[in-house]
């Protein structure tokens, strides 16, 4: 048994502490655009609902991003590589409204090193906190757009009948749809990480 | 850069199906989680800290225009990894209910006075060695709808980042000796006891303010790195 603090639920009232929005006296630390002006890539939205095992939307949940710019590059220390990204630090959250959506306005992420140093396609991490979660659940956004999904070395580690839960699709414009099913015969593919 | 998060260290989390918390039961994947490699999406993660903590964010009894009621209390202790490393410079967020048991959320309606003088939500930035500190109030218990008679043994919860996207972490603080624990089911999801227990502060005599405030230490461990990172890529 490892020494580490567990985790446990944020429960229901996580909101002003956590994604206040206007409607409370604390300020945000982090909020669901992540795009800044001088930020290059192209400009994305991603939109979905957060689903229960029975089909109902959660509203009570809060989702998290974390992924590369545009050039596959981190906003991180342990990227190491030449070229540090400056211009963007690839982080965003977003609570779910009363009809379990969520929006975030980003960027195209690059191509980030997998096992190896191949090449991954392009995706965001996405982190799934809600009351009655004991822990976060941690899948990854892909785009339905990239042929380089084929060969990806994480989404072929998936079922292949179950991939396609990963896979933004791209609905209009710049809109993507991401919906997260935490349980159920539509569940999302999460990791054991 | 190869670093390695051991994956047993996530044997001290809950199971994520734990039905006598209810609502896990439709919230809970049901299906396998897929094993994959860590690449360098989790193993780097968002560095946040002192341009996002203004001063005086980590006292939450000076927000407003007057001092909230309750048992004013300090908080603090160190971050560190799980190779006991201190974990500098990374962000903590806290959220809780008043001295009362009511939380400022607009869902909660408990009937216990909301404080005008406490909203409930601080943030702190960890010091080059790992080191925290707020200064709040002592939380009380409250209702919720689990079970019949169901109470929340009062709580702090905690959401700290640490080194990489899988190091971190939402945790609750809990308060020595504290009667609701053998009843309650988010706490006792946690199956193993020494795992429990590390969710529990500690009072904290040594670093209590006198005529001010008591002291309770919370020293929070995230998962560690191995000291050693292989350069085979």
């Amino acid at each position: 048994m490892s020494n580490i603090t567990p985790s446990q639920t944020v429960g229901p009232y996580f909101k002003y502490g956590l994604t206040p929005g206007n409607d409370y006296a604390w300020n945000d630390a982090f909020g669901n655009d992540l795009v800044t002006p001088n930020v290059s890539g192209e400009r994305i939205r991603i939109v979905g609902q957060v689903f229960d095992g029975e089909g109902k939307v959660i509203p009570d949940s809060m989702l998290e991003i974390w992924q590369a710019d545009a050039q596959g590059r981190f906003a991180d220390p342990q990227d190491t590589r030449a070229m540090p990204n400056a211009a963007f630090k690839g982080f965003g959250r977003c609570g779910t409204d009363a009809k379990g959506g969520f929006e975030f306005r980003t960027i195209k992420p690059g191509p980030v090193p997998g096992p190896g140093g191949k090449p991954q396609a392009p995706h965001i991490l996405l982190a799934v906190f809600a009351r009655g979660m004991t822990q976060q659940a941690i899948t990854r956004i892909y785009f339905e757009d990239e042929a380089a999904n084929a060969a990806d070395p994480i989404l072929t580690l998936v079922p292949a009948d179950r991939r396609t839960t990963l896979i933004a699709k791209r609905e209009q414009g710049v809109t993507y749809r991401f919906d997260v099913h935490l349980q159920g015969d539509r569940e999302t593919v999460f990791f054991d990480l | 850069m190869t670093l390695i998060y051991p994956r047993e260290s996530n044997a001290a989390h809950a199971p994520r199906l734990s039905p006598a918390y209810k609502s896990t039961v439709l919230r809970s994947p049901s299906k396998p989680l897929v094993i994959i490699p860590h690449t360098l999406s989790e193993l780097t993660g968002p560095v946040y800290g002192h341009e996002t903590v203004r001063e005086n964010d980590n006292d939450l009894t000076i927000q407003h225009k007057g001092e909230p009621l309750g048992e004013r209390i300090i908080v603090h202790g160190h971050v560190h990894d799980e190779d006991g490393r201190g974990v500098p410079n990374t962000l903590l967020e806290v959220w809780q209910a008043n001295a009362c048991g009511r939380y400022i959320h607009v869902v909660d309606q408990h009937p216990a006075p909301l404080d005008p003088n406490f909203t409930g939500a601080g943030r702190a930035q960890t010091d080059s060695n790992g080191y925290y500190r707020f200064i709040t109030i002592k939380p009380g218990a409250y209702p919720w709808g689990n079970h019949p008679n169901a109470w929340r043994p009062a709580h702090i919860h905690f959401s700290v980042f640490g080194h990489s996207f899988i190091s971190r972490i939402v945790t609750q603080m809990y308060f020595p000796g504290d009667p609701l624990f053998a009843y309650d089911p988010i706490f006792n999801s946690v199956t193993d006891e020494k795992a429990r227990m590390r969710m529990v502060s500690s009072f904290d005599l040594e670093n209590t303010k006198p005529d001010w405030a008591l002291c309770y230490r919370f020293d929070i461990v995230l998962r560690g790195r191995n000291a050693t990172p292989l350069d085979n890529d």
